[in-house]
């Protein structure tokens, strides 16, 4: 279980916060999307969990445990982390990348490679094609598939997830987040997933959450927001999937 | 054995000290530039102070650079000595060392603060999702990545390196540049060009090997980086071979910057090695490093004049005749140094100031005194040295010569100047073949203002009681006179059928061995 409470974040110079007292928690195996525009706090608040950023005000409790309290670089250890333009580090393989946690946890040698090829079957990858190839020898959307195994293989209950298939063509993207869905599911982790499209969060999230300003406007499941919106800003942004939804009906009704 | 041969002949030598130099100054500014690159890269002050330095470093001439470092370390290991009880050698690979690795660091530096900081943040912001801590994601993540662009910085310093490296001879180190000082210096060109040659030939093979290596990290090819890796050792591993040997510590010969004195460093080699005594050599060193060189310990033999240490050294600006100057200057030396005098060779090389002899005649000059009215009027050529020397300024307020204007020669060119009507007067040298050549007059010194220049042995403090050493040197005391003298100089200094020096030497040697 994730908590955040009161938690806020403002930059020295700056007059506006950008992230202002929020408070909110995630159940464990709960999916979390975290919707807004840009500006929003979205990814702020994102890495201020696994204190990619440090929050200044707030607590931040997971499974009880203050984690402001502990040391960072072993927290992120605990955390999958992915976001968008995957960050593979190009000067290592596919099997070299998705190594680097568990060889940084010291992980036996043995263990790291049935790792390697349980996780790329996991993301849909055959190993044997995979492992030796370098980032740049891949597609966007496979870079991002080994990026999601990268951040999968220290086995962490936790997934940070920033508008991690944001730069995808749409074919790839709804396949790769359908994909994440059920390993989700499977390997019950507890995912918060930072996106601005309204669409992807009602088909991923169990709950939304939607940040304006750097502050909370409403969180709930996404039937909870269609039919019950905060204020005109929550309407207008789950009216957009809904009106696509009505004219794509439309459309496939004309159709023979 | 003519010059290509003899040039030859030192190749392991020269190479190896050439290659043993560039290759610990660039190790040493690597590990200098590296470290000081990564902390430039968190902190911007120290980054703008870092490049300043290093740039400024580039802006002092390569030549005056390695020199500076003389004096600096000769009075840090006075201050050493002094204070610690231990000196160390001031003269030679030291100098060369620092100043070479202080050269290395701009590319170096430049190098490794861009490529950092041009590393993509989504990867950097990557490795500390992933739970790497600054220095793993350093050394895991940034240096791998920034590592073809360090590796360019690295060529650069390499091909700067190993192309100063031959300004290490006046300092007193051997590198390829003792082709190129001796071979300028006794108008010997094949020298120069396989001095030339050699160098850039060096630096042209480990830039390729580098640029291998260059290749190897960018591409991600460990076989290339390999390859590149087992070529560099082999061409360091075979230059240093010749050094490996010779472990005994050998006699260090120091040679002045003119054709007499490598002819008489090739005979005091020749001498020694006949006695069975290794030596190493140092040639084309400055007076005043020479000598105090050889009261460090940098040097154990060489050939001065007793005018120049007279007037130098002693900073004596009185005359008071030959055998005392010989006499008081042993004595001075001894107790100041623990230098041992070992005597004269027997013959004179003077300061002689000289014109050519019609023009002389013409105007009735026959003396400096005569010279005094018309010097306003003309120009006088020294060499690099003669017009800071105290015997300057005596024959300056003795004669009362004031000239409109004075040029500074390469020795050899100065006689050309004269004869070519460029300069007036010369700062001649008594011994020079050349004096005869180009038909100059050389201008008597009645009141006495020059000190004898008698050409004298002298010996290190730690060599002072070495009997071997003292005994394989005797065969040469008042065995060269002038006439000889000349004649060797001259058989190097002509510009047709010239000699090298070591060449001249032989002849020497056979002319003064009794028959």
């Amino acid at each position: 279980m994730i908590e955040l409470q009161g938690l806020s974040k403002a930059y020295p110079g700056s007059a506006v916060p950008v992230v202002r007292a929020l408070s909110f928690t995630v159940e464990d195996g709960e999916f979390l999307v975290v919707i807004g525009e840009s500006g929003s706090g979205k990814t702020t608040t994102l890495n201020m969990i696994n204190r990619l950023i440090e929050p200044s005000a707030g607590r931040i409790n997971v499974d009880g445990e203050d984690v402001l309290g502990l040391d960072a670089v072993s927290l992120r250890r605990r955390m999958g982390y992915v976001f968008q333009g995957a960050g593979l580090f190009p000067h290592m393989t596919v099997a070299e990348n998705i190594a680097v946690t568990p060889r940084l946890l010291g992980w036996p040698k043995p263990d790291i490679d049935s790792r390697i090829d349980e996780l790329l079957h996991l993301v849909r990858l055959a190993p044997a094609d995979y492992r030796g190839r370098f980032p740049r020898e891949l597609s966007g959307g496979q870079q991002q598939r080994v990026a999601l195994a990268r951040a999968l293989a220290a086995k962490p209950k936790i997934m940070l997830m920033d508008e991690p298939f944001g730069a995808l063509d749409p074919l790839i993207r709804d396949d790769l987040a359908e994909d994440y869905r059920q390993i989700h599911e499977r390997l019950k982790l507890t995912t918060i997933f930072v996106t601005h499209d309204m669409t992807e969060a009602m088909l991923l999230g169990d709950r939304i959450a939607v940040m304006r300003e750097g502050a909370l406007i409403q969180i709930g499941t996404p039937n909870q927001l269609l039919g019950n919106p905060a204020d005109d800003f929550v309407k207008a942004l789950v009216d957009t999937p809904k009106k696509r939804a009505r004219r794509l009906a439309e459309v496939l009704r004309v159709t023979p | 054995m003519n010059s290509f041969d003899e040039a030859w002949g030192n190749l392991p030598d020269f190479l190896s000290w050439h290659v043993l130099l560039s290759v610990s100054a660039l190790a040493l500014g690597l590990l200098l530039s590296l470290p000081l690159a990564v902390l430039a890269t968190r902190s911007r002050i120290l980054r703008g102070g870092a490049l300043t330095f290093a740039s400024l470093i580039q802006t002092i001439p390569s030549l005056a650079l390695l020199a500076l470092f003389y004096p600096v370390l000769l009075a840090l290991s006075h201050f050493t000595q002094d204070n610690f009880g231990f000196g160390f050698r001031a003269l030679g690979f030291l100098p060369a060392l620092l100043a070479l690795t202080l050269y290395s660091m701009l590319p170096v530096l430049r190098n490794t603060i861009t490529a950092l900081a041009g590393i993509d943040p989504a990867v950097k912001m990557a490795a500390r999702g992933v739970g790497m801590t600054r220095w793993q994601s350093l050394f895991i993540v940034e240096l791998p990545l920034a590592a073809p662009i360090i590796m360019a910085g690295i060529r650069t310093a390499a091909v700067w390196v190993i192309g100063t490296a031959t300004l290490a001879t006046p300092i007193g180190q051997t590198s390829l540049g003792n082709y190129i000082f001796t071979g300028l210096q006794t108008e010997n060109y094949v020298f120069v060009l396989f001095g030339v040659v050699s160098a850039a030939g060096l630096t042209l093979i480990i830039d390729r090997l580098l640029a291998l290596s260059e290749d190897g990290l960018a591409r991600r090819s460990r076989a290339r980086v390999i390859a590149s890796l087992a070529g560099l050792a082999v061409v360091i591993g075979a230059s240093l071979y010749p050094m490996f040997g010779h472990a005994e510590r050998s006699v260090v010969i120091g040679t002045k910057s003119f054709d007499e004195q490598y002819i008489l460093g090739n005979v005091l080699a020749d001498k020694l090695k006949s006695a069975g005594i290794v030596t190493t050599r140092r040639d084309g060193l400055g007076s005043t490093v020479i000598f105090r060189a050889l009261a460090a310990g940098d040097l154990d033999v060489y050939v001065d004049y007793s005018g120049t240490i007279w007037a130098n050294e002693m900073k004596r600006a009185d005359s008071p005749g030959r055998a005392a100057v010989l006499a008081q200057m042993a004595d001075w030396m001894k107790k100041t140094y623990g230098i041992r005098y070992v005597g004269p060779l027997g013959f004179e090389n003077a300061y002689a100031f000289a014109m050519p002899r019609a023009k002389a005649d013409a105007l009735h000059i026959a003396t400096l005194a005569d010279l005094a009215a018309y010097a306003p009027r003309m120009k006088i050529g020294g060499d690099f040295e003669i017009f800071s020397r105290p015997e300057w300024r005596a024959v300056q307020k003795a004669y009362g010569l004031k000239f409109g204007v004075q040029r500074q020669y390469q020795a050899n060119l100065m006689y050309n100047a004269v004869s070519g009507g460029d300069v007036d007067v010369i700062s001649a040298f008594s011994s020079d073949g050349r004096i005869a050549q180009y038909d100059l007059k050389v201008l008597g010194d009645p009141k006495g203002a020059l000190p004898p220049y008698d050409a004298i042995l002298l010996v290190s403090p730690a060599h002072a009681n070495d009997d071997g050493l003292l005994m394989a040197l005797k065969p040469l005391l008042g065995a060269i006179d002038l006439a000889t003298m000349q004649r060797a100089n001259l058989m190097v200094d002509r510009p047709d059928d010239k000699l090298s020096p070591q060449q001249a030497a032989r002849w020497l040697e056979k002319k003064i061995t009794p028959k």
